[in-house]
């Protein structure tokens, strides 16, 4: 009876997504623009919940309370640190610039507009190819936190992987047909139902376990370490390079680059800019304190599992714990939708279109896009059933892979004198000397490279240095070619 | 000119915002305040205080004059946004 309700909360819940997804299939028009952007038509209220809603994933919902619980509550600091403080900064610095250039151009993608910019469809499919690789490995990390999801919920009776293939599958459908208006509308919808949800769990656990204050002394009493800030592995050299990795890599992810083309206005850049903190606290706060203070409860946490549904199972109705699980998934759809309808834009416009059919119709476009997004949902579905590391690992691969373009790109917006071959110079050698890092840990035959190095330094926040170094310095000896025009990134005054 | 000038204060001013929400002063402290420990609320009271600062930079037109977009700046001084 139980398993039947929790299993019809979150399939109703999918249904409700889709059918929002439906009607706003109804309202689009079928050229790309309106597909990908939305027609760049979106508001403050939605751009800002689809931001936030693609941001926050299985790696927030889960993995975060999960590292709160085994490490200690500073992954809060760490997160709010990043998402809340520096990728704010960055919407401004990285953000903004390509609103202003991406509206007055047209661009679509990131790689078409550095495309564009440098006369080069090389550098195009170079940073579209290095997008997707990074993509896949994040997408993978969604249908990883579903199987967990419902495994937990369920206790076992749906396996891991039927909860990965019912997000897949559904992730696959929704894209197909919504396009971003889509996306962007359920996004909203799942945005503010995490944050009611994840508000109504935290008063639900506390007022079992009597008060914020109890909840706190029976954590200290079991992890007295966990009250005071820093220690264990949150090492000054882990805060500072998960921050900027992850905040530099999230301005980079195709889907969240992407919302900086598709506001309707600067004041709707600036609007949502302003509240961003506040909204990112509201979401961490609750999320990985309950994370934390599980750690006191007598609770047991089986080997693989989620702390969060475990919690709930335990202080909550079935039917609430449903209710939030649907609320995770709804994190992760909301993340993994826009991740492949962006890897789709990017798949088509930057690969496929300019290497291999240039005059492909619209409508062949359309339908290779949607064939892209299912081969790429799938392939990402069976890597996930192989479980490659836990969710926190996974998602910080590929942030870190992301982060190594972002330098590059700032410097292309705001360095007239970048050249081709810096930027080419700039993204190559950094992601290769990564995807080595990377692969020498799955590869047998390699020796293992370190991922860190000094007590907690990401190897990925030197290779971001050289990123940089690389850009400036192959820009300042090579001069720049005749296609590249730097009056393209020019903002004009108006 | 000197409006640009005074933008310049910004900087600085992000640079804080980014570089003390890890409440570094309080490493390794444990007290506990109002039933969380006392370095949460400093993360808490400091996004907070980012928030606030953030519209303040919407509003005193320096985004728009940090882009080069003098005029759509002064657009915003005076009218307040559209």
């Amino acid at each position: 009876m139980t398993l039947g309700l929790s299993l019809g909360v979150v399939v109703g819940y999918l249904v409700v997504a889709l059918a929002l997804g439906l009607i706003a299939y109804r309202v689009s028009e079928t050229t790309a623009e309106d597909y990908y952007l939305a027609s760049r038509s979106i508001g403050t209220l939605v751009l800002l919940f689809t931001t936030f809603a693609t941001l926050l994933s299985a790696f927030t919902f889960f993995g975060g309370p999960n590292l709160a619980y085994a490490a200690g509550p500073e992954w809060l600091v760490v997160m709010g640190t990043l998402d809340g403080v520096l990728f704010a900064v960055l919407w401004y610095v990285i953000g903004y610039k390509q609103w202003l250039i991406g509206s007055r151009n047209g661009y679509v993608t990131l790689g078409e507009m550095l495309g564009d910019r440098f006369g080069s469809t090389g550098l195009r499919a170079l940073v579209a190819g290095v997008s997707l690789l990074w993509l896949f490995p994040y997408v993978m990390l969604q249908q990883m936190g579903a199987g967990e999801a419902l495994v937990g919920l369920t206790d076992g009776v749906v396996p891991y992987w039927g909860g990965a293939a019912l997000i897949t599958a559904f992730m696959i459908l929704y894209v197909t047909v919504a396009g971003l208006r889509g996306v962007a509308w359920t996004d909203t919808l799942q945005g503010l139902f995490m944050l009611s949800i994840v508000w109504v769990a935290a008063a639900w656990v506390l007022s079992a376990v009597g008060g914020v204050g109890a909840a706190t002394g029976a954590m200290l009493e079991a992890r007295p370490e966990f009250g005071s800030f820093g220690g264990g592995t949150y090492t000054p050299g882990f805060i500072i390079s998960t921050a900027i990795t992850i905040a530099f890599g999230v301005t980079m992810f195709p889907q969240i680059n992407q919302r900086f083309f598709v506001a309707k206005s600067a004041a709707t850049l600036k609007r949502s800019f302003a509240l961003w903190p506040v909204l990112v606290l509201l979401l961490f706060l609750p999320a990985f304190m309950l994370g934390a203070w599980a750690a006191g409860m007598p609770i047991e946490v089986p080997e693989g599992a989620n702390v969060l549904p475990v919690v709930l199972n335990e202080y909550a109705p079935a039917w609430f714990a449903a209710l939030v699980i649907a609320g995770a998934m709804a994190a992760m759809m909301s993340s993994s939708d826009s991740m492949l309808l962006s890897g789709s834009s990017y798949f088509t416009r930057d690969l496929y279109r300019p290497l291999v059919d240039a005059d492909a119709s619209e409508r062949r476009e359309a339908w290779i896009a949607r064939i892209g997004v299912a081969a790429f949902a799938t392939l990402a579905f069976v890597a996930s059933l192989f479980r490659p590391g836990t969710l926190i690992e996974v998602g910080d691969t590929a942030f870190s892979g992301f982060a190594l373009l972002a330098l590059p790109v700032i410097c292309a917006l705001y360095w007239p004198r970048t050249t081709r071959t810096g930027m080419v110079a700039g993204i190559a050698v950094p992601q290769a000397a990564y995807l080595l890092v990377v692969l020498s840990s799955v590869l047998p035959l390699v020796p293992t490279l370190p991922r860190t190095v000094f007590g907690g330094w990401d190897v990925a926040l030197g290779l971001m240095v050289l990123s940089g170094a690389l850009t400036v310095g192959v820009s300042l000896v090579t001069a720049p070619t005749a296609d590249g025009d730097a009056s393209r990134f020019a903002v004009v005054s108006d | 000119m000197t409006r640009s000038r005074s933008d310049l204060v910004w900087i600085p001013t992000f640079a804080t915002l980014v570089a003390f929400a890890v409440p570094w002063p309080l490493w390794g402290v444990d007290r506990v305040v109002a039933g969380l420990p006392v370095w949460i609320w400093w993360h808490v009271a400091w996004l907070g205080l980012c928030a606030t600062l953030f519209s303040l930079f919407v509003r005193s037109g320096a985004w728009e004059r940090g882009m080069g977009r003098e005029g759509a700046a002064a657009a915003e001084r005076g009218g307040g946004g559209r």
